[in-house]
C-alpha cells in the first residue's frame, strides 16, 4: 500500500461527505416541489411535458397506480429501444455502419438500459450507431435512473405520510428527478470531461497509421453527454467497449477521481434527502453510515489484494513492491495511468453502487479483489446502490434489521413509527428471495448446463466466478462484466435479459407495495422506549445484518468461486 | 407439522436423510455408523422442539385439571316460569335465572340481580377472604365455580355452556384456544422465508459442487440445510407464546387473546386510577381547620355529627379523628334525620336539636349555606385552597348557616410508586393518573407520585376522550376499570385491565382481568408483555447468528477430499470432515434443549431505554450468538474424537 494511494482514497471519502449534504439537500426541495435555482429555465419545460402529456401534477397516486405507471412506462421503453436497435440500418449518424442488432441481442440490450443495468453484450463502437447512443441508450440512462429516484422518493413519503393511500405521482417524481437533478449535473460533468479530453462529435471514425506501420480505426463519437448520465445515473453503459478503460472516455486520473465521484454523489445524497424528508436528518445519516462502512471495508479489502501483487509471481522473484520506479501491485488488466488505488476506487464504487461502469478488468484481478467486487453486487447493491434503487434497497434491509432485532427491545418492531406487521414482512422477504434466488439460479444453472458452460474463457474456479459474476451483475442490476465470460450468445441474452427483468422489477413491486402498506398506517411518536434507528449501533446493526445475511446466502458460492481459487493460488494452482 | 414450516422442511430432510441411512446399511457400506448417527440426531432436533412446546403446555396443564374439578357436577336451581328446577350446571344458557343458597356453588358467570352475599372466591384469585357480591352497583359480578358462604341470591347468567370465565381460562392455561398473534404469524413468514433461501442455498450449492467436479452426498446436504435454517426459533417460537401466557396466569391475570399480551409490551401510555393505584385506597382524615373564630374542637364536633350516617371511608375517617377529641359514643335524640352522602348531593349530615349540620365538598357545602340564606367568611376561601394546593381534600363543616371550618383529607400515596414511574419513563411509557379531584389536587398528588400527567374533574367521557386523542396520535393506551361506566373505554383502550371485583359488563369490555383487582399490576403486565416480546426477539437474533459457525464447519468438510486447500477455513480444527457435520448437527439439536429454559422463563428484563436494551441484547445474543456455537461445536467436536465415535 502506498501514501498516495490512501491519501486519494482518503481524499474521495472525504468529498463524497461533504458533497452528501448539499446534494441531498437541494434534492429534498427538488421532490417536495419547493422553490429552487433552476426554476426560472425548468418550470416552463416542466409545464410544458405535463401539457403535452395529459398529465395533471397534482393528482397523486396509489401504490398500485404509481408502480402500474413505473412498469408501463418501463414496458414502453423497452420496446421503444428495442425498435431502435432492430432499426440501425436506417439510421442517421451511422458512423459505425452497424447493422441492425439480432433480436436476442437487442432484446437483452433494450432490458440492459430500461432496467438501468446496462449490461452490454454488444461492443458500442462496432455495433451501435450514433443515433442509438443519445437517442436510445443516452436517453435511457437519464429516465431509468430518473425512475429508480422517483420510486425512492415515493417510498419515502409513504415513511413520513400517515393515514393516506396516496405516495405522489410518479410522472412528476420522473420528470422533476430528470429536469433539476440529472440534467443540469450530468451537463456540468460533461463539460468538465470535454476539458480534460473526453470527446463529443458526430464525425466518421478515423483511421491512424501505427508506429509498426499498420493502421487503427479510432472510433468517434458523442462520447461527453453519454459519460456524464453515465456514471451519474449509476448506468454503466459506455460507449466504447473498453467503457471507462478507453481513454475517450476517461482520459485522466482527474476525470477517473471525478467519475467515480459521479457515481456515488446521487445515491449518497438521497440518504440525506430521505432525512429531510422523515423529518429526522439522523436517520440518513444512519442509513449512509452503513454504507459508508460497507464501502471502506470493501475499497481496503480490494486495494490491499492488487497492491499485494500475485503471489505466484512474488514466488518466482518478480519484484511487485511499491517503489518511486513503479506502481507495484498486481497491474494487469489495469490502466498505468490509474494505477492500483485508482482502479480499486472504481472498481469499489462501482460495483457497490449498481453502476457497472469498469476502468480496469475484474477477470484480471486477484481471486479476492474479484470476490470483493462480486460480494458487493451480491449483498443487494445497497452500498450506496444505484440511483433510487439503492436507497430502496437499503430501506429493506432497514426493515429487516428492525423486524430482526427490534423485538429485543419488548416492543413489537416500528421503523420510523411505522409498525412492521406480517404484510410488510412478507413483502420485503419475498423482495429479498426472489433477488437471491434470481442470482443463485441462473448460476446453479448455467455451471451445469452445456450452454452455460459454453461461454466460460478460464476453468476451474475461475470459470465459476465468471459465471456468477454475470449472473449477480444482471440480477442486481449492475451490468458490469468480469470480462472472460463470453455473454454474447443467445442463451445468454436470454437468462442474463430475464434476470435484469426479474431483478429489477420483481424487486420493485413487492417493495413498492411495502410502501403502499406503509403509508396509510398511522406514525407511532417516538419515546425513550422506542428501538432507535439512528446512531452507530443501529448503523452496525444493519451492517450486521447486511453481512450475516448476504454471507448466509453466498458463502457457498464465494468459497467455491474466488475463495477456493485464492487458496490455490497460493499453491501455485493457476487458471 | 405444516403449520411450521421451518420444523416441517426438517422432518422432511429427517425422512430422506434416514432413507439414505437405511440403504447404506443395508448394502453394508463404509459410512453407515455415520448416516444412522446423523439421521438419529435430526430426529432429536425434530424431538426436541416438540418437547419445548409439550413443556410449556405441561405447566399450563395441572393447574387446569384444579379448574375443571370446579367445574363438575355442580347442579343449579333455575327459576322456570316462577318455579324452581334442578339443572346441570354445564346446561345453563345465557339469561337463565338461578338462585344460590349459602353453602352452594355458583353454577355460572353472571350477575346477582337480587340479594347480598359473601361469596367464597379462593377458588379463582387464591384470596381467602370472602366478598361481598350484591346486586346493582359494581359489586354484581359472580364467578362460576365459587362458593356462597351466606344469604341467597339470585343471578342471571351471562354465559353459554362453554363460554364462562373458567372455561376461558382453562382453555387459556392449557394452550388449547391459543392464535397466533400478529407478530407471531410476521415471525413465521421471516422463518418461512430464511428456510427457503437457504433451500435455494443448498440446491445451488449441489450445481456448483457438480460443476467443481466435488458432488456432495445428499445427506450431507441435509444436514447442511436443517443447520442452516432457523430450527432454535422455529422450534421454541410457540413454547415463548404459551410461556408468556403462563406467566401472565402466574400473576392471576386471566387475558383473553395472546394479541392483548404484546400490545401490553407495545404500551404508550398507561392510564391510572389514582385511587387504589397510585394512593392507597382512601383518603383520611388529616385536621380540622376552624373559621369564623371556633376552635378546632367545635369543628371536630360538627364534623362527626355530619359524619355519623357516612358510610364511606372517609366518612369513617372523620369520626375516628373526632374521637381525639373527646367525641364518643355520641347519642342523638329520636328526632335525628340523617342525610346520607350520595354522589349526586356529595354531602351527608343531620338535623338533630333544632340544627341542620353538613359536611361535604366545598362548593356542595358552600351552595348549601347560600340556600340557607348565611353568609361566607373571608377566611374560608384561603383555608379551602390551602388544603388544595397541599394536595389534599378540603371538605367543608356548616351549622345552620354558618361554617364552623374545613376538614383536611389527605390522600396517602402508595410507598416505592414513584419509582416504579420513573422506570416506566425509563422505558418510554407515559403515565396518566385520572381522579375526579379537582386540578389543584391531582397536580399535587400528581407532583408527588411522580406521574407525567394527569386527568383532574374526570368523568367517564373524559376517559374515553383522552384515549381516543391518544390512540389519534397512533399511540397505545392502556388503563383499568371496574365499574359498568368503565365499559366503553375499556373496550377502546389496547389493553383493558378489568378487576375481578368489578361489574360483568367491566370484565367483558376489557381484555384482560386481574383476579386479584389490583390496579398496580397493569405495571407488571406491560413488563410481562416486553419480556415476551425480548424473548421472541433474541432467540431470533441467536437463531439467525449461529449459523455463521456452522458454514465454517460443514463447507470445508463437504470439499475437504476434493479441495484439501478449503481445510483453511476450517478454522475450529475439527477432527474430520464426518465429525465436523455430526458435531453442527448435533449442537443444532441441543442448543434447542439449552434453550428451553430461557424460552419459558423469558430474557431478565430490565427497566431500561430502547437504546441501552438493545445494546446489552445485541451483545448477550447477537454476538454471542455469532460466538457461541464456535466454543459449543469445537467441544462437541472434542468429545465425539475422544470417544472415537467418529472418524
Amino acid at each position: 500500500m502506498t501514501w498516495m494511494g490512501i491519501a486519494q482514497m482518503g481524499a474521495f471519502a472525504g468529498v463524497l461527505l461533504l458533497v452528501t449534504k448539499p446534494m441531498g439537500a437541494y434534492m429534498a426541495r427538488v421532490f417536495q416541489g419547493e422553490r429552487t435555482l433552476l426554476d426560472p429555465v425548468m418550470r416552463p419545460v416542466e409545464s410544458a411535458i405535463y401539457r403535452t402529456c395529459g398529465v395533471d401534477p397534482k393528482r397523486e397516486m396509489q401504490w398500485t397506480t404509481y408502480t402500474a405507471a413505473m412498469l408501463i412506462f418501463s414496458a414502453v421503453c423497452v420496446l421503444l429501444l428495442y425498435l431502435i436497435l432492430r432499426l440501425q440500418s436506417i439510421h442517421p449518424w451511422n458512423a459505425a455502419h452497424a447493422p441492425p442488432m439480432e433480436p436476442h441481442l437487442a432484446f437483452n440490450t433494450a432490458v440492459s438500459f430500461v432496467t438501468n443495468t446496462n449490461w452490454q453484450a454488444y461492443a458500442g463502437e462496432r455495433s451501435a450507431s450514433y443515433f442509438t447512443q443519445m437517442a436510445g441508450l443516452t436517453w435511457q440512462s437519464f429516465v431509468s435512473a430518473g425512475t429508480g429516484m422517483a420510486l425512492a422518493i415515493a417510498f419515502t413519503r409513504a415513511l413520513c405520510r400517515q393515514s393516506v393511500a396516496e405516495i405522489g405521482n410518479f410522472w412528476v417524481d420522473l420528470t422533476r428527478a430528470c429536469l433539476w437533478v440529472l440534467l443540469p449535473l450530468s451537463a456540468v460533468l460533461a463539460l468538465v470531461l470535454v476539458s480534460q479530453g473526453v470527446i463529443q462529435n458526430l464525425s466518421q471514425y478515423v483511421t491512424a497509421s501505427t508506429l509498426e506501420g499498420g493502421s487503427q480505426v479510432i472510433a468517434q463519437g458523442p462520447v461527453a453527454s453519454q459519460e456524464a448520465i453515465k456514471m451519474l445515473g449509476t448506468n454503466g453503459g459506455g460507449f466504447f467497449n473498453a467503457n471507462s478503460a478507453h481513454p475517450y472516455e476517461n482520459p485522466t486520473p482527474l476525470t477517473n477521481f471525478l467519475e467515480a465521484l459521479a457515481i456515488l454523489v446521487i445515491p449518497a445524497g438521497l440518504t440525506y434527502t430521505f432525512g429531510r424528508l422523515v423529518g429526522n436528518q439522523k436517520q440518513g445519516w444512519a442509513l449512509l453510515t452503513a454504507m459508508m462502512v460497507l464501502f471502506v471495508t470493501g475499497l481496503g479489502c480490494i486495494y490491499s489484494s492488487e497492491q499485494n501483487g500475485n503471489p505466484v509471481l512474488g514466488r518466482i522473484g518478480v519484484n511487485q513492491a511499491a517503489s518511486l520506479a513503479q506502481s507495484g501491485g498486481h497491474m494487469e488488466g489495469k490502466e498505468v495511468r490509474f494505477g492500483i488505488s485508482g482502479s480499486a476506487l472504481f472498481a469499489t464504487a462501482t460495483t457497490g453502487a449498481s453502476c457497472g461502469a469498469v476502468n480496469s478488468s475484474f477477470d484480471s484481478y486477484t481471486p479476492l479483489g474479484g470476490g470483493i467486487a462480486i460480494l458487493n453486487i451480491v449483498l443487494g447493491e445497497i452500498i450506496f446502490g444505484g440511483v433510487g434503487s439503492g436507497l430502496l434497497g437499503m430501506l429493506v434491509f432497514a426493515i429487516l434489521a428492525v423486524f430482526i432485532a427490534g423485538l429485543m427491545v419488548g416492543r413489537t418492531p416500528e421503523y420510523l413509527g411505522k409498525k412492521i406487521e406480517p404484510r410488510e414482512v412478507k413483502l420485503a422477504m419475498l423482495a429479498i428471495l426472489l433477488l437471491a434466488g434470481c442470482i443463485l439460479g441462473v448460476s446453479a444453472v448455467s455451471s451445469v448446463t452445456r450452454l452455460g458452460l459454453a461461454g466460460r474463457f478460464n476453468m476451474g474456479p475461475h470459470g465459476f466466478t465468471e459465471i456468477l459474476y454475470a449472473a449477480a451483475s444482471a440480477a442486481g442490476n449492475n451490468g458490469s462484466a468480469f470480462a472472460g465470460l463470453n455473454a454474447n450468445a443467445p442463451y445468454y441474452h436470454t437468462t442474463l435479459g430475464l434476470a435484469m427483468l426479474f431483478g429489477r422489477f420483481l424487486f420493485i413491486v413487492p417493495v413498492m407495495a411495502v410502501a403502499g402498506s406503509l403509508v396509510m398506517k398511522k406514525r407511532v411518536p417516538a419515546s425513550s422506549g422506542t428501538f432507535p434507528t439512528t446512531g452507530g449501533l443501529f448503523a452496525g446493526l444493519l451492517v450486521g445484518v447486511i453481512l450475516i445475511l448476504g454471507a448466509l446466502t453466498f458463502f457457498p458460492a464465494l468459497t467455491l468461486g474466488p475463495l477456493l481459487e485464492h487458496l490455490l493460488i497460493h499453491t501455485g494452482k493457476l487458471f | 407439522m405444516v403449520h411450521n414450516p421451518v420444523m416441517f422442511v426438517v422432518e422432511a430432510g429427517c425422512a430422506v436423510a434416514s432413507y439414505y441411512a437405511v440403504v447404506e446399511a443395508a448394502g453394508g457400506g463404509p459410512r453407515a455408523g455415520f448416516l444412522a448417527a446423523l439421521s438419529a440426531w435430526l430426529w432429536f432436533t425434530v424431538l426436541f422442539a416438540n418437547f419445548a412446546e409439550a413443556m410449556a403446555e405441561g405447566r399450563g396443564k395441572a393447574q387446569a385439571d384444579t379448574l375443571r374439578k370446579m367445574k363438575s357436577e355442580t347442579l343449579a336451581s333455575v327459576m322456570v316460569g316462577g318455579s324452581l328446577r334442578q339443572v346441570a350446571a354445564s346446561q345453563l344458557r345465557r339469561g337463565d335465572i338461578v338462585i344460590v343458597s349459602a353453602g352452594e356453588v355458583i353454577p355460572g358467570d353472571g350477575e346477582v340481580i337480587e340479594g347480598i352475599a359473601a361469596v367464597d372466591e379462593s377458588a379463582i384469585t387464591g384470596e381467602s377472604a370472602p366478598v361481598i357480591r350484591e346486586s346493582g352497583g359494581d359489586r354484581s359480578a359472580v364467578t362460576g365455580g365459587t362458593r356462597v358462604l351466606s344469604d341467597r341470591i339470585t343471578v342471571q347468567i351471562r354465559a353459554d355452556p362453554g363460554q364462562s370465565f373458567l372455561d376461558r381460562m382453562i382453555s387459556l392455561v392449557e394452550g388449547a384456544s391459543r392464535q397466533k398473534t400478529p407478530n407471531e404469524i410476521a415471525l413465521d413468514i421471516l422463518l418461512a422465508g430464511l428456510t427457503i433461501i437457504f433451500i435455494l442455498v443448498v440446491i445451488s450449492l449441489e450445481c456448483f459442487a457438480v460443476y467443481a467436479g466435488a458432488p456432495v452426498p445428499i445427506p450431507v446436504l441435509i444436514a447442511l440445510l436443517v443447520c442452516l435454517i432457523p430450527t432454535t426459533i422455529g422450534g421454541l417460537l410457540s413454547a415463548i407464546g404459551i410461556a408468556g401466557m403462563d406467566r401472565l396466569v402466574q400473576h392471576n391475570v386471566l387475558a383473553m387473546s395472546g394479541r392483548a399480551v404484546e400490545a401490553a409490551g407495545d404500551v404508550n401510555t398507561l392510564l391510572l386510577d389514582k385511587t387504589g393505584t397510585i394512593t392507597l385506597g382512601n383518603r383520611q382524615a388529616a385536621e380540622f381547620l376552624p373559621v369564623n373564630g371556633f376552635s378546632e374542637r367545635d369543628v371536630a364536633d360538627a364534623a362527626q355529627l355530619a359524619s355519623l350516617s357516612d358510610e364511606t371511608p372517609e366518612g369513617r375517617s372523620i369520626v375516628v379523628l373526632a374521637k381525639g377529641f373527646g367525641f364518643r359514643d355520641r347519642h342523638l335524640g329520636p328526632d335525628a334525620v340523617f342525610t346520607e352522602f350520595t354522589a349526586q348531593t356529595r354531602m351527608s349530615g343531620v338535623d338533630t336539636g333544632g340544627h341542620a349540620i353538613r359536611k361535604g365538598s366545598a362548593d356542595a357545602v358552600i351552595s348549601w349555606v347560600r340556600q340557607q340564606g348565611g353568609s361566607l367568611p373571608d377566611q374560608l376561601r384561603p383555608t379551602v385552597e390551602s388544603v388544595s394546593t397541599r394536595g389534599g381534600t378540603p371538605l367543608v363543616v356548616a351549622r345552620d348557616r354558618t361554617v364552623v371550618g374545613v376538614i383536611h383529607l389527605k390522600d396517602v400515596v402508595k410507598g416505592g410508586i414513584r419509582e416504579r414511574f420513573d422506570q416506566l419513563r425509563a422505558m418510554g411509557i407515559t403515565t396518566i393518573m385520572i381522579t375526579g379531584d379537582n386540578p389543584l389536587t391531582a397536580a399535587t398528588i400528581a407532583r408527588e407520585a411522580g406521574v407525567d400527567d394527569f386527568l383532574a374533574e374526570a368523568t367517564p367521557e373524559d376517559k374515553m376522550q383522552l384515549i381516543r386523542q391518544e390512540q389519534s396520535q397512533g399511540k397505545l393506551v392502556a388503563m383499568t376499570g371496574d365499574g359498568t361506566n368503565d365499559a366503553p373505554a375499556l373496550a377502546q383502550a389496547d389493553v383493558g385491565l378489568a378487576m375481578n371485583t368489578g361489574t360483568m359488563a367491566a370484565k367483558e369490555a376489557g381484555n384482560m382481568v386481574d383476579l386479584d383487582s389490583n390496579p398496580t399490576k397493569l405495571i407488571e403486565i406491560v413488563e410481562i408483555g416486553k419480556q415476551l416480546l425480548m424473548t421472541r426477539g433474541a432467540l431470533t437474533t441467536f437463531s439467525i447468528a449461529n449459523d455463521v459457525a456452522k458454514y465454517f464447519a460443514i463447507i470445508p468438510a463437504m470439499f475437504a477430499s476434493a479441495f484439501p486447500v478449503l481445510d483453511k477455513l476450517n478454522i475450529m480444527h475439527l477432527h474430520s470432515p464426518e465429525s465436523a457435520v455430526l458435531s453442527a448437527v448435533i449442537f443444532n439439536a441441543l442448543i434447542i434443549v439449552a434453550l428451553i429454559p430461557l424460552a419459558l422463563r423469558g430474557v431478565r428484563y430490565r427497566p431500561l431505554g430502547a437504546a441501552s436494551l438493545l445494546r446489552r441484547n445485541l451483545l448477550a445474543y447477537g454476538v454471542g450468538g455469532i460466538v457461541a456455537p464456535f466454543v459449543g461445536l469445537k467441544l462437541i467436536d472434542l468429545a465425539l474424537a475422544a470417544t472415537g465415535l467418529v472418524k
